[in-house]
């Protein structure tokens, strides 16, 4: 039976619309929710501690296990190579020759990727086994920036994507090149977009068991879906989807895509229990997380536009460069596809031609974030838009006007295929100028500037996609391609509805919420659909593969729960509803078609007194089947799944509706630059959405204003940085800076509805769309404010000092500072100077003595000399309380006697490595009496480098000054009390 | 981030946390309020064999004023200090800093001593102890001393304390008429630490601006009030040796120096006469 979707119940004031309270909070604000962490395990359940590279890129040499094994409460470890046997590798999502493995096998490509796990009693313990693991990596060079990744001679990540390039795609749709030829301006913009994460509060967690007789993994893990990764963990685990259950606990702290990058370490939890035959969990820590989880992806861009006279845009072209980090994995490079439809964003642009490369580098693999490929369009897009106003001297608004898609257009078809459902986004942009106070934002920027600040406007217009089309990946693909694999499309939901013996329902959407609210929403449109109250409603969420109905399209993700999940359970609530009225129909002596189900009852309008009560009616199903008319199906339970028809595969001519849904957004804002510091103060930020019907106005609020947070953060205070050798530079929250909620002003949010027509309930998806918008929109304020053509984000102050300040004049008495070290080395560099009574012969005659040698190097023991010029020694390096062992070799070259040479040296241990070089100078100043000359270079890597980054360049002067000053107290015989007043002396110089 | 195995000894007297830190010699840290120690254990960059508790021990749990100096105990918590009656009145300068030190929540925690004993670069307590011109007191089981700032601090997290030293206080001088004071952090975020903090004292030996977070400890120089300041503030941003980080460059930081270094030093000079008025009214 065909069901009308837009049909609603008698009762049209419902639930649906209101901000009831949410039926989550009254747990979570008690403290009472139920967590991964939260939640008992089995007994005899060991923990998990993981192993992670301290380099960017080496080859392992050696790993050795044993004294972390024999030690007492350590019951197994796990390195690549017993994951190797025991798995398969994860898929790749190109066709290429690459394999991707979930721990590094016999290569580490990025500072953080697994390398080992320990399993032990408890967390301390296998913490402590890891510190037992000795493994020897051979460094190689390491490749950072999209860009290098594709020079010649670039190292390479893996042998089957030659050159770093794992995909490399053109599209053509119009005509371009015509439009290009007779434009009469070319106007671009370069953007390199930064590496950001949503950094949700909760970390990963995995609890696994194996069980050996059945050949079956069980897995708690707060997965967040798609659920079409449950085949690649299934198959990664060789096992048939069947014997992997995968269970998600009821709450999640949140996720904002981040908890899909989990399913790596499902796989390496899998087989440590399976190793250790004991169920096994792994919760991460957040210095994991901030290396080790998932990031979104950087991206390179240069667009170019045809525009002519009056800013229409005739035609884009885009070169994209995406760098998915070091390994390919699922299901990327879908961050570069996800807006494959959206290309020409807000505006009707009939000629858009697309490069599309994919590169590998040496950082952390990426996947889903809030946004998924959005804001790495955005930026260029409307950053675009801004230039083009700039360049042809016009308004930028109108600019936006003039390309926006007509109102009348829609459903719109764009260039590159995405079917916009609904919108007319030039009264969405009217009403947000009018109602946000952009009159009065002009006034503020005139003011601001006759008063000499700076102070600038930005916008941004931006359409937002929701429920992706599980087939856009596969655009990455030729049509050739395609055409082999078979077809992939569609977007299924699935809701169940069912009714128990005391009348009450129960719903069930396989969705995985992680923070959202989705029980108060299934609660308000099923209670709108049967009359009842959301009280009367009683939702589960968590998702059981072995038990529920799902589909790889489940999970939480593309926005999706308001437009397809909401909608399923409406569906599946309806139909039940159907056949309940025909039951009803029977006693009451009425027509299906007239009963309203309302207040709890069911009854004909006309007759409201002969009514029967829902629950009564709802456990007919239950206690008198054999009552039911004939014809009716048994009212006691339904799925729903629904698919839209409007998501077909990528056609021939690489058109793919990428996603079902677009909401539209315009922003605009007033931020004033402080002239000395930098500091960027949003003064005012408007954010006009369309989203569809709205279903929860308070969670539709939450969701504009979290996406608003997490975009602040992108545009002014987050990035994942590594320092040119590959070094991760933001280890913890103390420099990977995430907004708190003192940074983040409240934006005026306005809302303009256009119903979907092609989702039940009319609803599209909210949650991500600022993260588009924004960023763009304050770097177009900022840019306004200072003038600036070029502008990257994060907005740094510190990097708009040159903009700020001008060319600054040099010192009045320093000589210039030591070149920068070369390509590759994040180098530290300094230089000391001290008169020690020695004469330089003596001073020589020590250093090529090893006994006397290991004497200067701080904290050595067990010197060894391997030949004339080459030692082998511990040492305990530290300051204040940071204290580390390591392994450290240092080499005498050059030697010019008795005046100079060069001393080499690395050190390597837990808490990181380094490597540095200092040439020595001795010049006698009396016969007993020699200044001291040292000017050095060196480059830290590994934990400290993560943690400490601003503390690192005066921690390796302590170090490399105790070390000079050391020398000089041997040289001169001093007792060690001496060598503090030396130390400081050194301090002062270095 | 679960720190490796250490023993916890909970002292009851001074001269007990003096014994276990010499008998744990270099293997033993005393711990405080722990904002600092606790985060470098967990990630198991410091792995001291003995950990001493002095929060339990009375003796050092206060803060004497005594009409000239202020002296601080190492049990004081910086919100407890922060939060004292008349603390604006009787040392403007730390009143000033102290709601820059971390977060309230931190500062609820964290001891004014255990941030001079871990001497961050960019920590504020250490730059106003500099700029005020205090003295760190220590206490090893065989003899107490004081150190001045400027002498305390030698080196990034490193400083003039011996192994078995305990900071028994730091004191820094009450406010003395015809002095005036500032302070001005510039950080990422509201508790971050300093990309450049500065404190300006003016009193009749003339300007002193101290400046924490640029160089590997916090500095202070002596500047003209005429018109040689601006020179001499340039020269004090090079030789600070600002260098490169994540957060900020070295320019950047050279900048602010010249800058909001100014802006702090003229206030200070305002303030003075501000208070010149008040005490002459």
């Amino acid at each position: 039976m065909a069901l009308d979707l837009h049909a609603r119940n008698g009762d049209e004031a419902g639930w649906v619309g209101q901000s009831i309270p949410r039926v989550e909070d009254a747990a979570l604000l008690a403290g009472r929710g139920r967590f991964i962490d939260d939640l008992g395990t089995p007994p005899g359940t060991l923990h998990a501690a993981i192993l992670r590279s301290p380099h960017a890129h080496a080859s392992i040499e050696r790993i050795d296990t044993a004294a972390a094994r024999a030690m007492p409460g350590v019951a197994a470890v796990l390195t690549g190579a017993e994951l190797q046997g025991l798995t398969s590798s994860l898929v790749v999502g190109v066709k290429a020759p690459v394999e991707c493995w979930p721990m590094a096998i016999d290569r580490v490509r990025y500072v953080g990727e697994p390398v080992a796990v320990a399993v032990a009693a408890d967390r301390y313990l296998a913490e402590d086994a890891l510190d037992a693991i000795e493994v020897r990596y051979a460094p190689l060079p390491a490749v950072v920036a999209p860009l290098d990744a594709l020079a010649d001679g670039a190292p390479l990540l893996h042998e089957g994507f030659p050159g770093n390039l794992a995909s490399d795609r053109s599209f053509s749709y119009g005509d371009p090149d015509a439009a290009f030829a007779s434009a009469p301006h070319r106007i671009g913009v370069a953007v390199e977009y930064p590496r950001s994460a949503c950094t949700p509060i909760e970390t990963y967690g995995v609890v696994a068991e194996y069980d050996p007789a059945l050949d079956a993994y069980d897995v708690l893990a707060n997965f967040q879906g798609p659920f079409s990764i449950h085949a690649v963990m299934a198959r990664a685990l060789r096992v048939p989807g069947n014997r992997l259950r995968l269970r998600t606990p009821p709450d999640s702290g949140g996720s904002f895509g981040v908890k899909q990058g989990v399913f790596p370490y499902v796989v390496v939890i899998a087989v440590a229990a399976r190793l250790a035959g004991c169920p096994v969990k792994w919760i991460e820590d957040r210095m994991e997380h901030l290396a080790g989880a998932v990031s979104a992806t950087n991206r390179s861009t240069r667009l170019q536009a045809a525009v002519a006279e009056d800013g229409r845009i005739l035609a884009l072209d885009w070169d994209q460069i995406e760098d998915c980090g070091a390994h390919l994995r699922a299901p990327e490079p879908a961050t570069l596809y996800r807006m494959h439809g959206n290309m020409t964003g807000a505006y009707a642009i009939r000629n858009v031609r697309i490069r599309n490369r994919v590169v590998v580098t040496n950082k952390l693999p990426t996947g889903l974030n809030r946004g998924f490929g959005g804001p790495q369009i955005y930026f260029p897009l409307e950053r675009l838009i801004s230039r083009i106003a700039a360049t042809l001297g016009l308004d930028p608004l109108d600019v936006v006007r003039r390309n926006l898609v007509p109102a009348d257009a829609f459903p719109y078809r764009t260039a590159t295929g995405a079917l916009l459902d609904s919108g007319d986004y030039a009264a969405a942009l009217e009403a947000a100028l009018r109602d946000g106070g952009h009159a009065g934002l002009l006034a503020r920027r005139a003011q601001a500037r006759a008063e000499g600040r700076l102070y600038g406007i930005g916008y941004a217009a931006v359409v937002e996609p929701s429920v992706s089309n599980m087939g856009y990946i596969t655009t990455v693909l030729t049509a050739a391609e395609r055409r082999r694999a078979g077809p992939k499309n569609g977007a299924q939901a699935t809701a169940t509805i069912a009714l128990d013996p005391g009348g009450t329902v129960s719903v069930h959407v396989a969705s995985v919420p992680q923070g959202q609210g989705h029980r108060t929403v299934l609660g308000q449109v099923v209670a709108d659909v049967f009359g009842l109250r959301p009280a009367d409603i009683r939702v589960i969420t968590e998702m059981d593969t072995a038990k529920d109905a799902w589909s790889i399209a489940s999970g939480n993700y593309s926005s999706r729960f308001a437009p397809a999940v909401a909608g399923a359970a409406w569906i599946a609530a309806t139909r039940l509803r159907e056949r309940l009225a025909r039951v009803a129909a029977v006693q009451l002596n009425a027509r299906p078609d007239e009963l309203v189900f309302a207040a709890g009852k069911v009854f004909s309008p006309g007759n409201p007194g002969n009514a029967v009560a829902f629950s009564r009616l709802a456990a007919t199903g239950h206690w008198a089947p054999a009552t039911l008319p004939e014809d009716v199906e048994q009212p006691l339970r339904e799925t729903a799944f629904w698919t839209p028809p409007q998501l077909g595969a990528p056609n021939d001519a690489d058109e793919v509706n990428s996603s079902l849904c677009h909401g539209f957004i315009f922003d605009f804002c007033g931020a004033e630059v402080d002239r000395d510091t930098g500091a960027i103060r949003l003064d005012r930020y408007v954010t006009m959405h369309d989203c569809g019907r709205i279903l929860h106005p308070g969670m539709v609020a939450g969701q504009v204003t979290g996406g608003f947070a997490h975009a602040l953060g992108a545009a002014l205070l987050e990035e994942q940085s590594y320092g040119p050798d590959g070094s991760l530079l933001t280890g913890t929250l103390a420099d990977y800076l995430i907004p708190t909620a003192m940074e983040v002003p409240e934006p005026v949010i306005l809302h303009y509805e256009t119903p979907s027509p092609f989702t039940p309930l009319g609803a599209k998806g909210v949650g991500e769309g600022n993260t588009m918008s924004t960023p763009v929109c304050i770097a177009n304020a900022v840019a306004d404010a200072l003038g600036l053509v070029d502008i990257q984000l994060p907005l740094l102050p510190s990097r708009l000092s040159e903009a700020l300040h001008g060319a600054e004049p040099s010192s009045p008495r320093r000589e210039a500072r030591p070149p920068p070290a070369a390509p590759g080395e994040r180098a530290l560099f300094g230089s000391g100077h001290a008169e020690v009574d020695a004469a330089p012969e003596q001073l020589w005659a020590m250093l090529l003595d090893p006994d006397r040698l290991a004497r200067v190097v701080p904290g050595a023991h067990n010197v060894q000399r391997m030949d004339e010029t080459r030692f082998k020694a511990e040492v305990t390096l530290g300051i204040g309380p940071v204290r580390g062992r390591y392994r450290a070799e240092i080499a005498l070259s050059d030697l010019d006697a008795p005046r100079s040479v060069t001393l080499s040296g690395s050190v390597d241990g837990v808490l990181g490595f380094g490597r540095g070089r200092g040439r020595l100078r001795l010049e006698p100043v009396g016969p007993t009496r020699t200044a001291l000359t040292y000017d050095y270079e060196a480059a830290v890597g590994g934990k400290v480098a993560s943690i400490g980054g601003r503390l690192l360049d005066g921690a390796a002067r302590v170090i490399i000054g105790q070390f000079f000053a050391s020398l000089a107290a041997q040289a001169s015989g001093r007792r060690p009390s001496l060598w503090r007043r030396l130390l400081r002396l050194f301090r002062r110089r270095a | 981030m679960k720190p490796a195995r250490f023993a916890y000894l909970r002292a009851a007297t001074t001269e007990h946390a003096l014994e276990a830190l010499h008998r744990g010699g270099g293997e033993a840290r005393v711990i405080a309020g722990g904002q600092s120690l606790v985060p470098m254990l967990t990630m198991r960059l410091a792995r001291p064999a003995l950990l001493v508790d002095i929060m339990h021990v009375t003796a050092l749990n206060r803060v004497d004023d005594d009409g000239a100096r202020i002296t601080v105990g190492a049990g004081v918590r910086q919100r407890a200090l922060e939060t004292r009656n008349g603390l604006a009145k009787r040392q403007p300068l730390l009143a000033m800093a102290l709601p820059w030190v971390g977060h309230m929540q931190t500062r609820s925690r964290g001891t004014v001593c255990g941030s001079v004993a871990h001497a961050d670069p960019s920590a504020e307590l250490p730059l106003v102890l500099v700029a005020l011109g205090g003295q760190v007191h220590l206490r090893s089981g065989h003899r107490a001393r004081r150190v001045t700032a400027q002498e305390f601090f030698t080196g990034m997290m490193v400083t003039a304390r011996a192994e078995d030293e305990l900071i028994e206080a730091v004191s820094v001088p009450a406010i003395r008429p015809g002095t005036g004071y500032a302070f001005r952090e510039i950080s990422r975020r509201h508790g971050d630490f300093a990309i450049a903090a500065f404190a300006a004292v003016a009193d009749e030996r003339g300007l002193r601006l101290a400046v924490g977070g640029v160089a590997a400890i916090p500095i202070s120089r002596v500047l003209p009030t005429d018109q040689a300041f601006g020179d001499a503030l340039d020269a004090f941003a090079w030789d600070l040796d600002a260098r490169d980080d994540l957060h900020a460059s070295a320019r950047y930081r050279r900048e602010l120096v010249r800058r909001i270094g100014r802006d702090v030093a003229q206030e200070a000079l305002r303030d003075q006469k501000a208070r010149a008025v008040q005490e002459g009214g």
